[in-house]
């Protein structure tokens, strides 16, 4: 048997985009492999349920947990992979932070699964919707049931680190995989438990190219109305975006080329509430005093649920909507 | 009732589970492939802007967010009835050109290929990506990974971001690309177009050298005569990005060519309440279970049903491997679901020549990327072609381009029905009398492999490997035997 550390790493309700960008380290992949003895990891080898089962507590050193909360079965292995893990970090926005799936928590899960049975190329006369366990002819057959809202990781299992993104950037998850592999050579020091780890402390607005000028503005618009000056920070050309709020680390990708911060590295250092925060950063901006001007100036924001709790509803203060949490 | 249980280990539990209920003389009853996700895109992405959709509807798939990129970009396009500039129809096309590239090595060298580079009667621990590496050279392994960063490159290029492109928006996109962008990504395609030759001269050397590969392709038990879907040129010709759907009977011949915005005349989804996913079929023809032939509505989109709903290839060189394609297997359509693999290889090629066609067009690198649109917003429907079949957004809005309601017929979706009718052929052909063959796992490997599903990324496993158990429990639940591959 190896004597080298063990590792893992699971995907719950996800779309498999960590994985990726996992991938996407390229040659520190193989930094990965000579350091850890990897036991667990369903993308990338054979997974053996039942070995995990069967390990020690606290066995795995270091396990990297994505996706979000939406089943029974999802919270199962939640808690077999805490209880067999050393280090548990929440990976990627799902699991921090719900993502977008968390969107769902605007709505029941009733709601959410009458919508989908109900499209208009569904061919339902009898109005059927899944269910949990159902008796066929030959026997009965099973699926796990959806959870009345969608959860976030640390709202089902205690985690040791943070590490935002959606998904992470590939070179955040190479400084990781080097500091972790420091810290177990004792040449480093791992940060506080509770940490976010693979970001930086700032706003993504620290790390944006664009010009600011301390612009205000009369109006917010629409990515797809203007042709926005490739130099000039988006806010102040009226475009919503979310940089202010959003903690650094991904380089500003999104503004960089264009297109506006939509949040997936979840609320910057300190910040308790993300929309609010936000809410505050779009207030400074509005050239007005004027109550009713400015009421008008945010009537330009079409969906402020969205705008404000785009990636964070099922890890912010608000977690769901009342309907929501009635199932 | 025996029952026996498949679970994708690499899933565990989740995202693909296979049931199968032997009857009183030990042969198979019935099977059940069960989808156990849900998390209800219809629902939440309504109340967001319309510009949102594609950069919401990315992370579907963290596997295929291009496709999904470039369906909801199409569909927001059409909710404002805005036609983009060609220079950004040529870039969002160059973008899914390079992303199919990757997409479809992947699969072939690390997921589907090595079944056939190993052949199927080598030891499973070899059918694997090393295996491949071990029996062509070391020198493949390094081309794989070049050909997965070139096209993750120009993805990045494009897209602003090598996961979850974020730059198409209705009209058009938000930013362009340079001259030495364009020379960069030129110079890849060539590598590509150099390298789906490879590919391809590397499947006729060791595939169809070997009489017993060529039977194992045509032999019965993964054919199934059903319809076949796939996007069209107005030449009849595959593309990816735009056009009509064409759909062809077990036949071969036309059974109907539509727009877009006419899907939902031609598909309805069955539901049964025991999985979370729907069973599409062609409405016109009609549900009739999960069996093939011209009455049943079941239809097939992969990248073999849009070489059979075609007329041929756009470009020079695919075309010719198409003619091969149907010279060798005698004529179309071919039914077999393991020429998907071949298919697939064409269809790199293409997407590599087609990849070049666009980056040395005069006008790719035009400032003119975007037109701001001036319609009222209503409703639109976007299909590009994913890699693993048709994808199709459709999105209704209020007058200010919020979305009010929301349709999606995802890729993997459409092949719900073939891929359980062939789960259960392969059960039943080597399921006799309660004696469940060994083999049982390696041929239901292969039925996955072959469609390339996208369940949750189900079978999106590196080195290529599915590690399967087959629990064979009789009616109370005792177990009486465990099969298994790759688990120990």
């Amino acid at each position: 048997m190896s004597a080298k550390p063990k590792f893992a790493m699971y995907w719950a309700a996800s779309c498999g985009g960590c994985e990726i960008a996992v991938l996407n380290i390229h040659e520190k992949i193989l930094d990965v492999d000579a350091a850890f003895d990897v036991v667990f990891w369903p993308v990338a080898m054979d997974a053996k349920y039942k070995d995990v089962e069967a390990m020690q507590d606290g066995e795995i050193t270091l396990c990297l947990f994505n996706g979000g909360m939406r089943n029974d079965e999802n919270e199962h292995i939640a808690r077999l992979l805490r209880r067999k893990s050393k280090i548990m970090v929440s990976f990627g926005s799902c699991a921090c932070e719900g993502c977008i799936p968390g969107l769902a928590n605007f709505s029941s899960i009733t709601d959410m699964v009458d919508t989908a049975f109900s499209t208009i190329t569904t061919d339902n006369p009898d109005n059927i919707r899944p269910q949990s366990s159902y008796a066929m002819p030959e026997g009965i057959i099973t699926i796990p049931t959806l959870n009345p809202v969608l959860k976030t990781l640390d709202q089902v299992v205690e985690v040791d680190y943070y590490m935002p993104g959606c998904p992470p950037e590939s070179h955040q998850i190479a400084a990781v995989v080097d500091l972790v592999i420091a810290a177990l050579n004792g040449k480093a020091q791992l940060p506080p438990k509770g940490a976010t780890i693979g970001a930086g402390n700032s706003t993504v607005c620290d790390e944006c190219p664009r010009k600011r000028n301390v612009k205000a503005i009369k109006e917010f618009g629409r990515i797809q109305f203007i042709h926005a000056d490739p130099e000039l920070c988006l806010l102040e050309q009226g475009i919503p975006c979310n940089g202010p709020a959003t903690r650094s680390g991904c380089n500003a990708r999104c503004p960089s080329v264009g297109a506006q911060c939509i949040g997936c590295y979840g609320p910057a250092e300190g910040v308790v509430d993300y929309g609010a925060r936000l809410i505050s950063a779009f207030a400074s901006v509005i050239d007005s005093n004027k109550p009713e001007e400015i009421d008008k100036i945010l009537d330009g924001l079409v969906d402020p649920a969205g705008q404000f709790y785009r990636f964070n509803l099922a890890g912010s203060l608000l977690r769901s909507s009342k309907s929501a949490q009635k199932g | 009732m025996q029952r026996i249980t498949i679970d994708p280990i690499t899933r565990l539990e989740g995202h693909g589970k296979i049931e199968i209920f032997l009857n009183d003389e030990g042969n198979v009853a019935n099977t059940y492939f069960q989808i156990p996700e849900l998390r209800g895109f219809e629902r939440f992405c309504v109340g967001r802007p319309v510009e949102e959709m594609p950069l919401l509807t990315n992370r579907i798939c963290g596997v295929c967010p291009e496709a999904h990129h470039m369906a909801g970009a199409k569909a927001a396009d059409a909710v404002y009835d805005v036609d983009p500039p060609r220079t950004a129809k040529l870039l969002r096309e160059l973008l899914y050109m390079a992303f199919f590239c990757t997409d479809h090595t992947t699969h072939f060298y690390a997921l589907g290929g090595p079944d056939f580079i190993m052949g199927p009667d080598a030891p499973v621990a070899e059918r694997n990506i090393l295996g491949v590496i071990h029996k062509v050279g070391l020198e493949i392994g390094g081309k794989v990974i070049q050909m997965r960063k070139y096209g993750h490159e120009v993805v990045e290029m494009i897209g602003g971001r090598k996961v979850h492109p974020c730059t198409s928006i209705p009209g058009g996109l938000t930013k362009g690309i340079t001259e030495e962008q364009c020379a960069e990504i030129e110079k890849m395609g060539r590598w590509a177009v150099e390298f789906g030759q490879f590919s391809l001269q590397l499947f006729n050397d060791i595939v169809l050298g070997n009489k017993a590969y060529v039977d194992l392709i045509l032999g019965d038990i993964y054919t199934h005569k059903t319809y076949y879907m796939g996007l069209m040129d107005e030449n009849n010709k595959v593309n990816f990005y735009d056009g009509k759907v064409r759909v062809v009977g077990p036949d071969g011949k036309e059974y109907v060519k539509y727009e877009p915005k006419d899907y939902a005349a031609n598909i309805a989804e069955h539901v049964e309440p025991w999985t979370y996913l729907k069973f599409p079929y062609l409405k016109n023809v009609g549900w009739k279970g999960f069996v093939d032939g011209p009455d049943s509505g079941v239809y097939m989109a992969t990248p073999l049903s849009r070489l059979n709903a075609a007329d041929g290839m756009a470009t020079p060189l695919a075309q010719e491997e198409y003619d091969k394609f149907y010279k060798t297997l005698g004529g179309k359509p071919v039914h077999q679901r393991l020429a998907i693999h071949w298919a697939r290889l064409i269809e790199l090629l293409y997407a590599a020549e087609r990849w070049v066609e666009l980056a040395t067009d005069p006008e790719i690198t035009s400032p003119n990327f975007h037109t701001i649109p001036t319609e009222k917003p209503t409703e639109g429907v976007g299909i590009v072609e994913a890699p693993r079949g048709t994808l199709t957004h459709h999105y209704w809005t209020d007058e200010r381009g919020v979305v009010t309601k929301v349709n999606l017929v995802v890729g993997t979706t459409n092949n719900y029905a073939p891929i359980t009718m062939s789960i259960k052929k392969a059960a039943a052909s080597l399921i006799k009398k309660g004696n469940v063959n060994q083999g049982l796992l390696n041929m239901v490997e292969m039925a996955f492999r072959a469609y390339d599903p996208c369940f949750g990324c189900a079978t999106h496993s590196l080195p290529g490997q599915m590690p399967l158990e087959v629990t064979v429990r009789k009616a109370n639940g005792e177990i009486l035997d465990v099969l298994r591959q790759f688990v120990d």
